[in-house]
């Protein structure tokens, strides 16, 4: 007897319903079961996102009782024009860029060498992917213990290693180091993502097209860049994607980190957004912003995904 | 298929839960800061609920989340808090947006006069717009940001005569910020009783009011104006007057030359524990953590002095803290928040308000004779609370305290651009605020 | 080929690959190792110079994390009672009293109902939608599955903005049912495409055969696909369910007291004057744990979950 709640629930139904249920033609059983779904994510997603452009053409503010009035396309040039989006705007491509590169250079190397099959190499595979199953938040909050001076584990660990006094440096502090700061936290994240994905490219790479290579004597480094390499790229370019379109959201981990300082340093977009929507309340200012970022991501993601597609097709 | 059983059955449970936690008729819940003075609310409040049968509930918000979670709660319309015990600049918002009650007619038909207490409260905590008897709260917490210094370091005779020499002047309370300066300077770095100590904890908080609330001590005392006295929203030139300027040079400068280094990102919590654990001769706070200093057992008693903040060129002025409570307009029980209140404005309350570790705004309390000496810190407080000035109080106070936040932190911990280049943008972004509120 | 393949690494390349794969892991499971020890540590040892690693174990962040304590002042250490349990006494020690139990519990049964009541509204919707998208000819198919993945690409401070005021209206601020419902159609499209690859890997044979026999097509669904794609749901459902309970934006901008979940609490944990950090190493812990073995269960379908299902492996 299975128990599958589909299963309990046909059995729960008056036959009469089941009997028309079940007589339904395919076509009305395929929008049966979309339906449900699609007004779920039309309720929650693109009914808001009409509301936010709708929105974003206003001076509202959800936090006064007063009149809307529409204002054109004020607030969009109000957005481009001020130096502060672009601070952030900065902030965000610095941290996507180091973060995307550290990632890639670590987790390939990570996945190369786990695919030298050594024995255990699955237990130390699970281990160095628990970070980025856990609460950015959580952990992201706990890191700021770790970066303390003195006391944190972190800067006793770079002193140890290089003489440097732990209590003259802080990470989150120092302006030239905080942008780096939330990015060594994000590499630490979410390197095993990017090697989970690598690991699967070099998987999929049969053995017999190195076999061939061997027999016409190319050498190990030249095997690695042109069998390797190309045959990995199409996987590494969607990690890529995955965490482009991840880290540009980023909000949880760096506001916990740093708070978006000092100054404005690692104040990245979704922070600024945040400050605009849920702290200074210019619902309407804020609601052009996240379209602003909306259609920037949509734009950036369409164009990768285009040359994913023709590196895929070579 | 344990696996969608014991999915189905916590998906019925979130059912039937969800939306089952409404508080019933004689039940109150009181949203404040979670700090030392809130426990000892909720001590003080035990009274009430045996006289009034209603039992309370607290909510307490740590301060670095407490304006974020607390606004929000407000504007989202929220029914989690009856009674709030909001932040002094709050309270314009809260009375235009119909958040709060006023409380004018009650505070009449209860024989509740504002003139029993301290008037700077009153106008900090209550009124909306200021200077208009319009009430909005009850003065239920008087705060300043003050300072504590190692009275013991200071007293010590080698360190006093090598101050001598280096400055030219005695070792002791300051007598103006530019004293204090010399004094952190010279704390910074020396080995006292084998450990290393710093100058001065100052607040350099920068997400959610910290730097601001340290930064407008020094301001003031330098010549900073919010605006014209004259003419409302009129900046220029007072919000970055020379003087202005000169101030937040000061605050740089009393950073790079007397904090502990990497306090780069500290408010209320991170200065306590620097000063108590004997990092720091001089820390920046408001008085509330001053019966906690002096009760503490490294740092309290004979060890520790208390000073209201020190005139600068153009006056001597303290950032005001505090709050009043007022009661949520959208709470289910208004009669039972009103009778806090009226519990809570009585004269023996408030007396025990301050003995309990609150800090009774009510004159009664703090004219009384001998409230002056009854506690070390006592005259500090009365001196700084007859200084107060504060921020802006403005419905848009929010907007308002973001970009000082980022353009102080900027200048002042990232020593990106000028003093003068901070407040001209700060004027900048000030005025295009008021302008979308029409005010301009 | 006996015993020779050019493929096969080296003993040599294996080794060396090993200390350096080691090597990482122990470097990245050490921030996690050290959320665990510190709390199992004294306040003092926590914020101890230089950091300490070996310690006397202390129960004390354990105990801080369930209570909420006051300061006893010199006037009541005479009237108070002897201590009458062990977290009474560890309370006493540090010269503070339990006034009451914490938030925490509260919190993190919070994060217990959205996360399953999540979990079940999106695979039950998910499961019946990727059952059609695979199996029938919906029109505009690739539209509306690119729409549903398209949703996930919004920043979700971006999305709140509307969905606050649409809670505000509806009166769902704070409350369970608005969770759900939100991580719900959040989680859907993860859902939707994980369980349509799924499905798509069940021979058609099976539901043909099924339908020869006489089932309707609704039976063919629930007596045979259901049941071939259990693994796929159940992992799926994990997946669902990490979402849920590690999510942070939505939650601190539409939750505040009745319905908060552990995420925005979690790092507001303070004791009595500063934050409390082995407090919030055990909050932290005992959040992270279930994660972490959820992790070492899913790890042959990690892969596919982390990448909507691009990557099967």
């Amino acid at each position: 007897m299975s128990g599958t709640p589909i299963d309990r629930l046909a059995r729960a139904t008056p036959p009469s319903l089941a009997r028309r249920v079940r007589g339904l033609s395919d076509r009305a059983i395929a929008w049966l079961f979309v339906g449900p779904s699609i007004v779920l994510l039309l309720a929650v997603n693109i009914f808001p996102l009409i509301w936010t452009i709708n929105l974003s053409f206003t001076n509202f503010k959800a936090n006064r009782l007063r009149d809307v009035e529409y204002i054109g396309l004020r607030n969009y040039q109000r957005i481009l024009t001020d130096s502060g989006t672009w601070e952030s705007m900065q902030a965000t491509a610095h941290f996507l860029f180091w973060t995307i590169f550290f990632q890639v250079l670590i987790g390939f190397a990570l996945a190369y060498l786990i695919n030298k099959k050594f024995k255990g190499n699955n237990l130390w595979t699970t281990i160095i992917v628990l970070p980025m199953m856990l609460s950015p938040a959580v952990v992201g909050n706990f890191w700021t213990f770790l970066y303390q001076p003195q006391i944190g584990l972190f800067n006793y660990v770079v002193e140890f290693f290089s003489g440097v006094d732990a209590s003259s440096f802080s990470m989150i502090g120092s302006t030239h180091l905080a942008p780096w700061a939330i990015v060594i936290v994000d590499t630490w994240m979410w390197t095993p993502f990017v090697m989970l994905i690598c690991l699967a490219g070099l998987r999929s790479i049969p053995d017999s097209i190195y076999e061939a290579a061997e027999c016409d004597r190319a050498s190990k480094w030249r095997q690695f860049w042109t069998l390797t390499v190309p045959m990995v790229l199409p996987f590494l370019m969607l990690a890529v994607l995955f965490r482009g379109i991840e880290n540009f959201k980023m909000f949880d981990l760096v506001v916990q980190l740093t708070g978006g300082g000092p100054g404005s340093l690692t104040t990245l977009t979704s922070i600024d957004l945040k400050r605009e929507a849920f702290e200074k309340w210019r619902t309407g200012y804020a609601s052009a912003y996240a379209v602003i970022l909306f259609v920037t991501v949509f734009g950036l993601a369409s164009i990768y995904v285009k040359a994913l597609n023709k590196v895929k097709e070579r | 298929m344990k696996v969608s059983k014991l999915l189905m059955a916590t998906a019925l449970t979130a059912v039937t839960t969800a939306g089952a936690t409404t508080a019933s008729a004689d039940e109150l819940t009181l949203c404040w800061a979670a700090w030392d003075p809130a426990n000892a609310l909720v001590e003080l409040s035990k009274d009430f609920e045996s006289q009034s049968g209603i039992k309370m509930n607290f909510e307490f918000v740590p301060w670095p989340n407490f304006a974020d979670r607390m606004l929000n709660e407000l504007n989202s319309g929220g029914k989690l808090c009856d009674l709030l015990i909001g932040d002094s600049q709050w309270i314009g918002g809260a009375a235009e947006n119909g958040n709060y009650v006023k409380l004018n007619d009650f505070f009449a038909q209860e024989g509740i006069s504002m003139d029993d207490f301290i008037p700077a409260t009153v106008t900090g905590y209550a009124e909306w717009p200021k200077g208009t008897p319009n009430y909005w709260a009850l003065p239920a917490y008087a705060d300043v940001v003050g300072w504590t210094y190692r009275k013991d370091w200071f007293e010590r005779p080698e360190l006093q005569t090598e101050f001598k020499e280096k400055y030219g002047y005695d070792l002791g309370i300051p007598s103006s910020l530019e004293h204090l300066k010399d004094i952190a300077e010279f704390f910074q770095g020396r080995e006292i009783d084998g450990n290393t100590v710093y100058g001065a904890a100052i607040y350099t908080e920068r997400g959610s009011e910290g730097i601001t609330m340290g930064v407008t001590n020094a301001l003031y005392n330098y010549g900073f104006e919010y605006q014209n006295p004259n003419k409302p929203y009129d900046l220029e030139g007072y919000v970055n007057s020379p003087g202005a300027v000169a101030g937040l040079e000061f605050y740089k400068e009393l950073y790079d030359v007397g904090a502990p280094p990497g306090s780069s990102n500290w408010y209320m919590s991170e200065d306590i524990d620097a000063y108590k654990s004997g990092q720091v001769a001089l820390q920046m706070n408001f008085a509330f953590i001053w019966p906690g200093v002096n009760a503490d057992p490294n740092v309290g008693g004979d060890h520790t002095g208390y000073f209201a903040n020190p005139p600068g060129p153009a006056g001597q002025f303290a950032q005001l803290g505090g709050q009043g409570i007022s009661v949520v307009a959208n709470t289910d029980n208004m009669e039972g928040a009103l009778a806090y209140i009226k519990w809570f404005a009585q004269g023996d309350v408030q007396a025990r308000w301050t003995d309990m570790g609150g800090a009774s705004a009510m004159r009664s309390v703090v004219e009384a004779p001998g409230f002056a000496d009854a506690q070390p810190f006592n005259q500090a407080f009365l001196d700084s609370m007859a200084i107060v000035k504060d921020f802006w109080a403005e419905p848009s106070y929010a907007s308002l305290l973001l970009p000082m936040q980022g353009r102080v932190h900027e200048y002042v911990i990232a020593g990106q651009g000028t003093a003068q280049e901070a407040l001209d943008g700060l004027v900048q972004d000030w005025i295009e605020v008021f302008e979308d509120e029409g005010l301009r | 080929m006996s015993g020779f393949s050019v493929t096969e690494p080296s003993n040599r390349q294996k080794w060396i690959a090993a200390v350096l794969v080691i090597l990482y892991a122990l470097i990245t499971i050490a921030p996690l190792l050290w959320i665990i020890a510190t709390g199992f540590k004294s306040p003092e040892d926590a914020i101890a110079y230089p950091p300490k690693v070996l310690f006397e174990p202390s129960l004390e962040g354990y105990v801080n994390l369930f209570t909420t304590r006051t300061r006893i002042t010199e006037g009541m250490q005479q009237t108070l009672p002897p201590p009458a349990t062990w977290y009474q006494q560890i309370a006493r020690d540090s010269g503070t009293m339990i006034a009451g139990p914490s938030r925490y519990g509260q919190r993190f049964l919070n994060s217990v109902v959205i996360g399953f009541g999540s979990t079940f509204l999106s695979i039950f919707f998910g499961t019946l939608a990727a059952y059609a998208f695979s199996r029938f000819r919906v029109p505009i198919k690739d539209d509306l599955l690119f729409f549903i993945l398209s949703t996930r690409m919004m920043p979700p401070i971006a999305v709140a903005i509307p969905i606050f005021l649409m809670f505000r209206q509806l009166g769902l601020n704070d409350t369970q049912l608005g969770m759900i419902l939100l991580y719900t159609a959040v989680n859907l499209s993860l859902a939707v495409w994980l369980l349509k690859g799924f499905i798509d890997e069940i021979p058609l044979e099976y539901e043909e055969a099924a339908l020869i026999d006489g089932y309707t097509r609704f039976q063919a669904f629930y007596k045979v696909v259901l049941p071939q794609a259990a693994t796929g749901i159940a992992s799926t459902a994990i997946f669902c369910l990490i979402f849920a309970w590690n999510e942070y934006a939505f939650a601190v901008l539409l939750t505040s007291g009745t319905a908060q979940t552990a995420p925005p609490f979690i790092p507001t944990i303070i004791g009595v004057g500063g934050q409390d950090w082995p407090a919030v190493a055990a909050g932290a812990t005992l959040f992270l744990i279930p994660v972490m073995i959820f992790t070492i269960l899913l790890r042959k379908h990690l892969l596919r979950g982390i990448t909507f299902g691009a990557v099967r492996k």
